[in-house]
């Protein structure tokens, strides 16, 4: 099964180290591979490497595409939409 | 055999005796195998025993510490971040430099980035390299055992921190007795000499007197007894020193001093009592937690609550962060500064932060709701940053007062430690002003505190000194406020006639110099000034 989704980066600091390691966490609860990128046509990035995810610095306002593979690949884009858009469930001062 | 006599600086006083311990910079060898699988196989195994490590730590960590050595452990664990050393360990490079490059390869990624949010992590990414290595190479941070005279190039101060120093010395070739670490053992009573010059590696065992700055390595029986003597004589006089440290601090005169405290970590204050003194007068908050960054705002606030509430009714006087100079924080303090005392330290670096700043004043606004907080500035150096505090102040406290959380208004005082703010000090509008003598000679004189060769220039009973003390008690008189003074000379018995005829009166010193302080007030004999 493929899944695709894309969220924009609302939080304050963007895929800065806390919240980066929050996606991989929330990937890796999933046996569908995830990969992301900042734009539809790549290059992609696996969700799961805490490493990888670092590497690609993407900041406030850039908006991230999803693409998974896998019985549960719905479930997951579902998942990681849904945290970007959740801010990472960081409080941040308004 | 005759021994060994070595001269250095007193750092901080006192007298110790025992085995040499050679504290060895976090640098060792590595023995390449010649073979791919077992250079491999090495590597995998110093990744796995530097995240067993980094798991061990992270479990006695809390807040913003617990949250760096996290991430680290996510970051060490995930096979990318090794993948490009196995690569060249393939092709037949070394473990040790195969792991290098591959992280040096990963940090300039992070210094590249355009944000600072991304540039910081650098620092872990550096401390994660490090801890690998120093598996690989077998170099490690040695605990230091207890009663020994510890000798070292340089000892970092959380390395200083982390051990127990019962009966033991402190002897650094380089250093100053004005750096931070001598500053913790001043206020700890942990005998220290700085800039000592001679092979101290020779020896076994060794005698310090650390107020004469001498070391005699492996001394002969007849020396020891010596020593012995002249220890007993230095601890008895002390005794007679400390039964009057209840008391008051009068001169000869009758003249009352203020006594106050500097210190570093609310630890310290677990064996003092507020009788010995007059309140606190200098809370260093960049030292107050070991972790690597400024813990959250909850955290601070317990830590000076308990600061406040152990003063009671006494004035407690709190520094915001301090940082940068000789105090880095990795991941806030500006890297490769050609000249960090001249570059972003003080205010400058935490109002180029606000976020950090605002958090540390919130947290003290409502600590002051406990206590008789008094907020103080560091390196203010023209009057519009101790305008824009009071401003964040301002914001804070009216933040506070929106969210119904108890609090209140502390005093805003600054640090008079920059020649410009010592010299036109009617231009601050500060609630009182504290002297922080040590920046303050280092910048009038042009002498580096931390370079054993030109400290000596580095006196705070200068002339050009005295006059700017001097310019700065006669504001306060004017206009009716407070002036203390916090650097080293506050607390040292040849100095203190000088500053009291200068017409300072409140004096801020570590509170292991408390009793001899105070018997220097009481031998001094007020004259008019004028």
């Amino acid at each position: 099964m493929n899944e695709m989704g894309q969220a924009m980066l609302i939080n304050a600091v963007g895929l800065h180290a806390r919240p980066s390691v929050k996606l991989t966490q929330a990937a890796k609860t999933f046996a569908a591979s995830i990969e992301f990128a900042l734009s539809p046509d790549g290059p992609w990035t696996d969700a799961k490497s805490p490493v990888k995810v670092m590497r690609v610095k993407a900041s406030k306002g850039a908006t991230l595409y999803f693409r998974s593979e896998g019985a549960d690949a719905g479930a997951a884009v579902r998942a990681l939409v849904d945290l970007v858009n959740r801010k990472f469930d960081e409080d941040e001062p308004a | 055999m005759s021994a060994m006599r070595i001269h250095g600086r007193c750092a901080a006083p006192g007298f110790a005796l025992g085995p040499i311990h050679r504290v060895v910079a976090r640098r060792g060898s590595y023995q390449p195998s010649g073979s791919p699988k077992t250079e491999a196989a090495r590597l995998a195994a110093a990744i796995a025993s530097a995240l067993a490590t980094l798991e061990a730590s992270m479990g006695e960590a809390n807040g913003e510490a617990r949250d760096m050595l996290g991430f680290q452990v996510v970051m060490l664990a995930d096979a990318a971040l090794a993948e490009r050393a196995f690569h060249a360990i393939e092709a037949g490079d070394r473990a040790d430099q195969a792991w290098a490059t591959a992280l040096d390869q990963e940090i300039a990624g992070y210094l590249d980035s355009t944000e600072e949010y991304f540039r910081a992590r650098a620092s872990d990414l550096r401390d994660i390299k490090a801890r690998v290595s120093d598996c690989l190479t077998g170099a490690s941070q040695q605990a230091i055992p207890r009663g020994a005279v510890v000798v070292a190039d340089d000892l970092p101060p959380s390395q200083f921190l982390a051990t127990d120093w019962t009966d033991s010395a402190l002897l650094l070739r380089s250093g100053s007795p004005t750096s931070h670490v001598a500053i913790l053992a001043r206020a700890r009573g942990v005998p220290m000499v700085v800039g000592l010059n001679g092979d101290l590696a020779a020896g076994r065992f060794a005698a310090v007197d650390a107020a004469a700055g001498a070391v005699i390595i492996d001394p002969s029986p007849e020396e020891r007894q010596l020593f012995a003597v002249r220890r007993q004589a230095e601890v008895e006089a002390r005794r007679d020193v400390a039964l009057r440290v209840n008391e008051p601090a009068l001169t000869a005169n009758g003249e009352r001093i203020s006594v106050l405290l500097n210190i570093s970590d609310p630890r310290e204050l677990e064996a003092l009592d507020p009788a010995t003194c007059d309140g606190i007068g200098l809370v260093r908050t960049e030292l107050l937690f070991e972790g690597r960054s400024l813990p959250d705002e909850e955290r601070q606030l317990a830590v000076y609550r308990r600061i406040a509430e152990w003063a009671g009714s006494l004035p407690t006087t709190i520094r915001t962060l301090d940082a940068g100079g000789d105090k880095p924080i990795p991941g806030l303090t500006p890297e490769g500064e050609s000249n960090p005392f001249l570059g972003l330290r003080g205010v400058r670096l935490t109002l180029a932060h606000p976020q950090v700043f605002r958090t540390q004043l919130r947290a003290l606004a409502r600590a002051a709701a406990h206590g008789a907080i008094e907020v103080m500035i560091p390196m203010i150096a023209v009057p519009r940053e101790l305008n824009a505090v009071r401003k964040l102040m301002d914001e804070v406290v009216l933040e506070l007062e929106r969210e119904g959380k108890q609090h209140r208004r502390p005093p805003l005082g600054m640090m008079v430690e920059v020649p410009s703010a010592a010299i036109a000090i009617d231009r601050f509008d500060a609630d009182f002003y504290s002297i922080g003598s040590n920046d303050l000679v280092q910048y009038v004189v042009a002498a580096g505190r931390d370079i054993a060769a030109v400290a000596d220039l580095a006196k705070a009973d200068e002339e050009a000194v005295l006059r700017l003390i001097v310019n700065v008690v006669d504001h306060g008189v004017r206009t009716s406020r407070k002036v203390s003074l916090c650097g080293d000379a506050g607390g040292d018995p040849a100095i203190i006639p000088a500053l009291l005829i200068c017409g300072v009166r409140q004096l801020s010193m570590s509170p292991a110099l408390v009793a001899s302080a105070k018997a220097a007030i009481a031998a001094f004999r007020m004259t008019s000034r004028d």
